[in-house]
């Protein structure tokens, strides 16, 4: 299966710990992915307004790259454009009018998009096209006795129709840990809103959303807890400093990408895995078991 | 609250520009309150979600636009998973807050942004904030 990737515009600034250490992961599983050339914005936010056609303009266009690509399906790495490329997706698909509308401004393109498109995160490749059991099979340092709490947020699982696993109880993420031989540690937020881009305005909002799932994953015993989204990152790592500010005696907790596990568990070199880019460093508890 | 409902409210342009916006039929809620219950945002909320659908139902506009709830709602969709009824409260948020937007009442200022507030975060808290933020 030919594969485009879309990165997306943090995984080529903030989050190049993503990317890096997913494409490292890719490679020593032997999956090829093509960046697409000329990608744009997905948007970001997918518009909730019916009548706002004018922002689905920018993710189309990114499905028209990809099947200029003669892509199968496209990868995304980044929660917020999978859900957002997906979706707008899902809408051009079963709404022909709005298909005929955005196509108008297609002009520039070399066709226009009928919805065929397939928009896949990669943890649906791991889990649907190379298997968990395979994945397995590749680990050359098992993360035996890491306890890993995988915090989904809204994005991977919210709406229902768009979601990679069940909306209330996903379980992607914990059956990958398992399968790097990493012990999976269930918590009750692990699907419950960071407050995403209102870290701008009201970091103290995120603050206090980063203490109680925090709190959450490390009461259930987690030792690091592992993300998907760069935006979820960003506040579940980097506002652990406001935390501390308004509960001193929270206990910080590090937040890595599910890609930076799964590359260290496959071989990855620590130039890959880019451990230095986080705020609360991951390093001691990872050199503590003894995999750097 | 006291409430004074009123055809006139009801029957309100603003409450059929919402459920335009929306795509939703606001007068479906029964009132449950499983969206209220399950939103991780109330603490920060002075109306609840179910409470602004019922603003809705009753054409309480005024009262409505001046509330911070739209504003605090981050479209994480718990409710719209839960809702017995199928209703996609998120959508009705956005419809609230489009209904300010379009009159350029933006909420967050882009200027006034001081430059760690900007360079600080990802360029996706920026592209969201400014999307659900600014007209």
């Amino acid at each position: 299966m030919k594969i485009s990737y879309y990165p997306g515009c943090t995984l080529k600034s903030s989050a190049k710990n993503f990317e890096d250490s997913a494409l490292c992961a890719l490679e020593k599983l032997g999956l090829e992915v093509d960046e697409l050339g000329r990608w744009n914005c997905c948007g970001t936010v997918f518009s909730l307004a019916a009548d706002d056609l004018i922002h689905h303009v920018a993710p189309v266009r990114n499905l028209i790259l990809s099947k200029e690509a003669k892509a199968e399906a496209m990868m995304t790495l980044c929660a917020m454009c999978y859900n957002t490329l997906k979706r707008t997706n899902e809408r051009v698909k079963k709404s022909p009018d709005d298909r005929e509308t955005i196509n108008r401004f297609m002009d520039a393109e070399g066709l226009a998009y009928n919805g065929d498109v397939k928009v896949l995160h990669l943890l649906e490749l791991l889990r649907d096209e190379i298997k968990f059991e395979n994945v397995a099979k590749k680990v050359v340092k098992p993360l035996a006795g890491l306890k890993v709490a995988s915090y989904y947020g809204c994005l991977l699982v919210r709406p229902k129709d768009i979601g990679l696993d069940d909306v209330e109880n996903p379980q992607v993420l914990e059956n990958l840990t398992r399968a790097l031989g990493a012990t999976a540690v269930d918590f009750p937020h692990k699907t419950e809103c960071c407050a995403s881009y209102q870290t701008v305005d009201n970091p103290g909002v995120v603050a206090e959303r980063t203490f109680q799932i925090l709190t959450s994953a490390r009461n259930a015993g987690a030792e690091v807890v592992s993300v998907s989204c760069p935006l979820c990152a960003f506040n579940l790592d980097n506002r652990q400093v406001q935390v501390v500010e308004r509960h001193p005696d929270f206990k910080k907790i590090p937040v890595v990408y599910f890609t930076q596990l799964l590359g260290m568990a496959l071989g990855c070199p620590e130039e890959a895995l880019r451990f230095d880019l986080h705020d609360v460093d991951p390093k001691p508890v990872l050199r503590e078991k003894g995999w750097l | 609250m006291r409430v004074n409902i009123s055809q006139k409210k009801v029957r309100d342009a603003f409450v059929a520009k919402v459920e335009e916006l929306s795509g939703q039929k606001i007068l479906a809620c029964y009132q449950c309150g499983k969206c209220s219950a399950g939103c991780p945002a109330v603490s920060e909320m002075d109306i609840l979600p179910n409470q602004v659908i019922r603003y809705v139902q009753l054409g309480l506009k005024d009262e409505l636009l001046k509330s911070e709830a739209c504003w605090v709602c981050a479209s994480c969709l718990t409710c719209n998973a839960r809702c017995p009824k199928g209703i996609k409260i998120a959508e009705v948020m956005e419809a609230v807050r489009q209904v300010l937007l379009r009159k350029r009442k933006d909420r967050v200022q882009i200027p006034k942004l001081t430059d760690k507030q900007k360079e600080e975060v990802p360029p996706i808290a920026l592209i969201g904030s400014f999307r659900k933020y600014t007209s």
